[in-house]
């Protein structure tokens, strides 16, 4: 549809507030670290500079990222948040589903339910995760009550998964839902009378036909369990850091801004791989409207 | 009726909100029949069919198919298959794995269900379509897959849920003929649930007329037509003249009434008659002529005509007769010149046979 082009005053009207936003908040600074990742601190007077950077002089930050431990926390990364996407994604889809064949009365209620915990800052929610998992917290203070054996998971990766599921599946079940209620219940009433059993209808029209949402459930969930920082810090421990924990301490504490800005930048080419598979699963399963 | 393929036994539906969707419904029906479920819409007649299908539980009664009990049995294991109103075509597949759909989840060999989807397909003239996706066919076409996916699966009864209600009026027609001639080559019974009753008329061999949830009448076409039971009926099939009549008395099959504009005339029924009747007249049963019309046992009255609308072959003629009552006409345009011959304001007669009007007390 071309309808800038038809109303091309109103299209850069609406255009350039957001641009310019983009330009001075995104691309600038996006640009400057990309810059940096290929620079390294001045030596000014035989001292390190704080303020001052040989601009593109190396690529030795590349190559210090892609060394084994920072493989390993990028390797962690990438596994803990696929298994706290997969753990987002078998709670949130019935859980969707459940909302979705509430009564319509009820369904704004369940959704407020849901995005409750945004309402609170996402460290204190943290916090009182620690407060229920730790040796003496109300886990195995329950566990404790009905004489079952104690856990002891935090600071362990159960916990740091169990937080980003916690955190992040609100982003799984919302997509769901809508795509969900969407879906024309007629297309399931059709396979169940024409032979098929519930389990296959759910296989063979269900799924397929809510396969948009889960791609986006995914990606919502996924990209920012990638790069996450806090809940690694907090329930897993000065061991259990993520690759976001260590970019966080090399803005941070280390105060190595380029180095900073080239783990960065292989987070966000792992980002744009995820993105490439999805896009090109897509296009396999054509069709079928993302 | 020797052993019905659907028989329906004093059913009814309760929807949770109370509501009373179905109210008490017997229905049996032959094997071969092309039967209609006709009534204006909330009248319950699609619960009826999912119920058939299996998609609603009655709260009350039985639903037998082909001598068994349904009662207990899911609508993946019925013998009915079902055309949705929105057809319900699975946009994620072609045409070809939508028709085949229902022989390869019941585990119907591959190469049969290939050979029947593709006899399927010729049947509903689409196996030139069968690689395409349903968002690349026109309404005409997905409904058609529809019918082929349904008819694969070789059930002991097609149900059909406002099948042309989302056609334009020519693809309507055609359609129309085509249903009835797939009925007839593949002998199955054919159940469709419709609103418009010019669908029921021309397609089905018996209809059944609901309204708030009963059945009015189960009858053929021209029984409808010429003999509905209530008023409801008279009403909602065909344009109807219902006259309000006071019953005097009653002489064997004739009753003596005093109807408003009429006055007082004697009209035949079988029915024993309360003191309340309607008379109804169909328009093109009324007889309009400029003198007095000849015939002593013929109904005749004065009136003046209102409004005259020209559809063409007929003309609707609206005439006021006496007591503030009107009555339609359909006058046939048996000549080019001259329109239907009457004008607005033409004071003339009205006549009518005893016999064509009908004293209904429902």
């Amino acid at each position: 549809m071309d309808y800038w082009k038809d109303f091309r005053k109103v299209f850069f009207t609406l255009m350039t507030l957001g641009s310019f936003w983009m330009l001075l908040f995104f691309v600038v600074p996006m640009g400057f670290l990309f810059v940096l990742s290929f620079s390294s601190k001045a030596i000014v007077n035989g001292e390190t500079s704080i303020l001052d950077y040989n601009y593109f002089s190396t690529i030795a930050n590349y190559v210090d990222a892609a060394g084994s431990s920072y493989l390993v926390l990028l390797g962690r990364a990438v596994l803990w948040s696929a298994i706290a996407t997969i753990v987002c994604l078998l709670l949130a889809y019935p859980l969707a589903f459940a909302v979705c064949f509430s009564a319509p009365k009820w369904r704004p209620i369940l959704l407020l339910l849901l995005i409750l915990p945004f309402w609170i800052n996402l460290l204190i929610r943290t916090y009182a995760l620690i407060q229920v998992l730790r040796t003496n917290g109300f886990l195995n203070q329950a566990l404790g009550f009905f004489h079952l054996p104690q856990t002891d998971i935090l600071f362990g990766t159960s916990a740091v998964i169990m937080g980003l599921v916690y955190v992040y599946l609100p982003f799984m079940v919302l997509p769901l839902y809508s795509t969900i209620e969407k879906l024309d219940k007629s297309y399931l009433e059709a396979s169940l009378d024409l032979g098929a059993s519930q389990p296959r209808t759910f296989w063979s029209i269900t799924l397929p036909l809510t396969m948009p949402g889960v791609i986006t459930g995914i990606i919502l969930v996924f990209i920012p369990c990638l790069g996450s920082f806090l809940t690694s810090d907090l329930l897993g421990g000065p061991n259990n850091w993520m690759i976001g924990n260590a970019i966080q301490n090399q803005f941070g504490e280390a105060n190595n801004w380029p180095f900073g800005a080239a783990l960065s930048f292989i987070l966000m080419y792992a980002t744009f791989f995820v993105l490439f598979v999805r896009a090109m699963l897509t296009r396999r399963s054509k069709g079928v409207d993302a | 009726m020797t052993d019905p393929i659907v028989s329906i036994r004093n059913v009814s539906k309760r929807f949770s909100g109370g509501v009373m969707a179905v109210d008490n419904v017997s229905i049996d029906i032959a094997q071969n029949e092309f039967f209609a479920l006709l009534g204006p819409s909330g009248c319950g007649k699609t619960t009826l069919l999912r119920m058939i299908s299996g998609l609603d539980s009655p709260t009350q009664g039985q639903i037998m198919i082909g001598g068994e009990d349904m009662a207990l049995t899911p609508p993946n294991l019925r013998p009915t298959n079902m055309v949705f109103q929105s057809y319900a075509v699975f946009p994620h597949m072609t045409v070809m794995d939508n028709v085949s759909y229902g022989l390869r989840v019941t585990g119907v060999a591959a190469d049969e269900a290939k050979r029947r989807t593709i006899e399927a397909l010729e049947m509903v003239k689409l196996e030139h379509l069968a690689e395409r996706k349903p968002d690349q066919m026109s309404g005409g076409q997905r409904q058609r897959v529809a019918l082929a996916r349904a008819l694969v699966k070789r059930p002991k009864v097609l149900l059909l849920d406002e099948p042309l209600s989302a056609l334009d009026a020519k693809l309507r027609d055609g359609m129309r003929l085509e249903l009835t001639r797939l009925q007839e080559t593949v002998g199955i019974t054919f159940i469709i649930v419709t609103h418009d009753q010019d669908e029921a008329l021309s397609m089905a061999t018996r209809i059944a007329v609901m309204d708030k949830g009963a059945v009015q009448q189960i009858a053929t076409p021209a029984e409808l037509y010429e003999q509905p039971r209530t008023r409801f009926v008279a009403d909602f099939i065909g344009k109807v003249n219902l006259i309000d009549a006071a019953v005097l008395g009653q002489n064997g099959k004739t009753a003596n009434c005093v109807a408003a504009g009429l006055g007082k005339i004697e009209v035949g029924t079988d029915k024993t008659c309360g003191d309340k009747a309607t008379i109804a007249i169909r328009p093109e049963k009324l007889k309009l002529s400029t003198a007095e019309p000849k015939g002593a046992s013929l109904i005749k009255t004065k009136a003046t005509i209102r409004d005259v609308a020209y559809y063409g072959d007929t003309s609707h003629v609206v005439a006021d007769i006496a007591d503030g009552q009107h009555l339609d006409i359909n006058v046939q345009n048996n000549s080019r010149v001259g329109g239907s011959g009457f004008d607005r304001g033409q004071k003339l007669w009205v006549s009518f046979d005893p016999q064509d009007a009908l004293l209904l007390t429902e």
